[in-house]
């Protein structure tokens, strides 16, 4: 067989297109499960059992199913529950977005742990509140900690939303699939394809690289 | 200034205080000794509620501090000095000082600054605001969390085991600092295991162990003529 360039200069604004949505949609989910992530963290601190358990099962829940499965569940069966469609779009940014946010919070409480207990007794013996100390002291020195294992998760993300492409959502994936229903260019297409998710991991890779040159030379 | 009446600390099912009473007078130097392990360091961490007692009182300055709205208040009044800095490796030795007084005191960022220069020229270290802690030594980074817990204007100064983690050479440089602050009447409690200190400046020595205090008094009684079996065993062992 021979293979078709021809095919992938035709085709290369629709993938790039479809780059573009994967990015955002990425960011997003990145985004707000990085808030998600955090909040949950925070609440596993809490004094309250109910509280800790409630985080427990979420984090167990969306790190212990499929995200595959979590998507059908928001897209097809959510709507028979709540008596009304969800636009690809929201169910493709809700899915991935809960679901990062369970790995976050791990990320998040694994960087709380490593912070040297010594700390919050510093800031508290000044007079400090509990969330004072968090917020000034804790929280930005887990935050550094963090940033690989976060980096980590934002290139697992964006490969993982290839998956949101089951329920019709045109990212970058479902664009190559497409494509390749009309044309047959299997090898072609799917190489551009994984070539074009190299690219933006590696970037984030570099972006990452970055960030902790940046905070650790301190 | 301090008051603690019958105070018990467990730590699961391991009692480590059991029934402490004792009071520190304004202007007072109370140094704490006692082998590892004794509950000295726990004394001096339920005087500000860093570890909540099992049962028993605690008062500062009038408040208790089994009033949780006390909490917070007291410990602004009252510094703490740790054994391993603690200092906030993520800030300048000025922003460490600042932090406190200008989140909790609502002092303006140039007030602050003003007061931790000059505490800072105190301890001898006014060239070192802008220095991240790790570039000190461990010396320096003793007299900074002094520095710090300092620019509070605290009433009572705790120190636990402020030069423990030290190297020997550095020992001195703290102590200094620590010394003077006795000479301006600063209210001191202090848990070591330096008795040159204790000699010079302390007006109280607390022998305890075993979750309890088993002998106090001046300095040079405690040291001279104890009474206590242990502690004269203690004493013959680190002098």
């Amino acid at each position: 067989m021979s293979f078709d360039w021809s095919l992938i200069w035709d085709n290369i604004p629709i993938l790039l297109q479809g780059a573009v949505i994967t990015i955002q949609i990425t960011v997003m989910a990145v985004g707000c499960g990085f808030f998600i992530g955090m909040i949950a963290a925070l609440a596993n601190l809490s004094r309250f059992k109910i509280v800790r358990l409630l985080v427990k099962c979420y984090v167990e829940l969306f790190r212990g199913t499929p995200l595959l499965v979590q998507i059908f569940m928001i897209y097809f069966a959510l709507p028979m529950v709540i008596g009304q469609s969800i636009n690809p779009y929201v169910a493709a940014v809700t899915a991935c977005s809960i679901n990062s946010g369970a790995y976050v919070s791990e990320i998040f409480r694994a960087g709380i742990q490593s912070i040297d207990k010594g700390q919050m007794e510093a800031g508290r013996s000044l007079g400090l509140t509990w969330a004072q100390t968090m917020r000034y002291i804790v929280m930005p020195q887990a935050f550094k900690a963090i940033i690989p294992p976060l980096g980590n998760e934002f290139i697992a993300m964006m490969k993982d939303t290839s998956l949101v492409s089951v329920i019709g959502f045109e990212e970058l994936t479902r664009r190559g699939q497409l494509i390749i229903a009309r044309t047959y260019g299997s090898f072609e297409i799917w190489t551009a394809v994984a070539i074009i998710y190299l690219v933006m991991t590696l970037s984030i890779s570099q972006l990452v690289a970055f960030l902790e040159r940046r905070y650790n030379i301190k | 200034m301090i008051k603690m009446i019958d105070v018990y600390k467990s730590f699961g099912k391991n009692e480590v205080l059991k029934g402490i009473n004792l009071h520190v007078e304004r202007g007072e130097v109370v140094v704490i000794i006692g082998p590892s392990g004794s509950g000295k360091s726990t004394v001096l961490r339920c005087m500000n509620y860093l570890e909540e007692p099992t049962s028993g009182d605690v008062i500062v300055d009038g408040m208790n501090l089994n009033v949780k709205e006390n909490i917070n208040n007291v410990r602004a009044e009252v510094g703490m000095v740790f054994q391993r800095f603690n200092l906030f490796p993520h800030m300048t030795v000025l922003d460490n000082i600042t932090l406190a007084p200008q989140k909790i005191r609502k002092m303006s960022k140039e007030e602050a600054e003003k007061i931790a220069l000059e505490l800072l020229a105190k301890v001898g270290l006014q060239d070192k605001a802008d220095s991240y802690p790790q570039q000190l030594s461990g010396g320096q980074q003793q007299r900074v969390a002094i520095a710090r817990a300092l620019a509070m204007k605290p009433k009572v100064m705790l120190f636990d085991e402020p030069t423990s983690a030290l190297d020997p050479e550095m020992v001195s440089e703290v102590l200094d600092v620590m010394k003077n602050l006795a000479k301006e009447g600063m209210t001191m409690v202090v848990v070591t295991h330096e008795m040159g200190f204790a000699k010079e400046v302390g007006t109280r020595v607390l022998f305890v162990d075993e979750g309890k205090i088993l002998e106090e008094g001046t300095p040079k009684d405690v040291f001279e003529h104890p009474t206590n079996e242990r502690t004269q065993l203690f004493l013959s062992k680190i002098l």
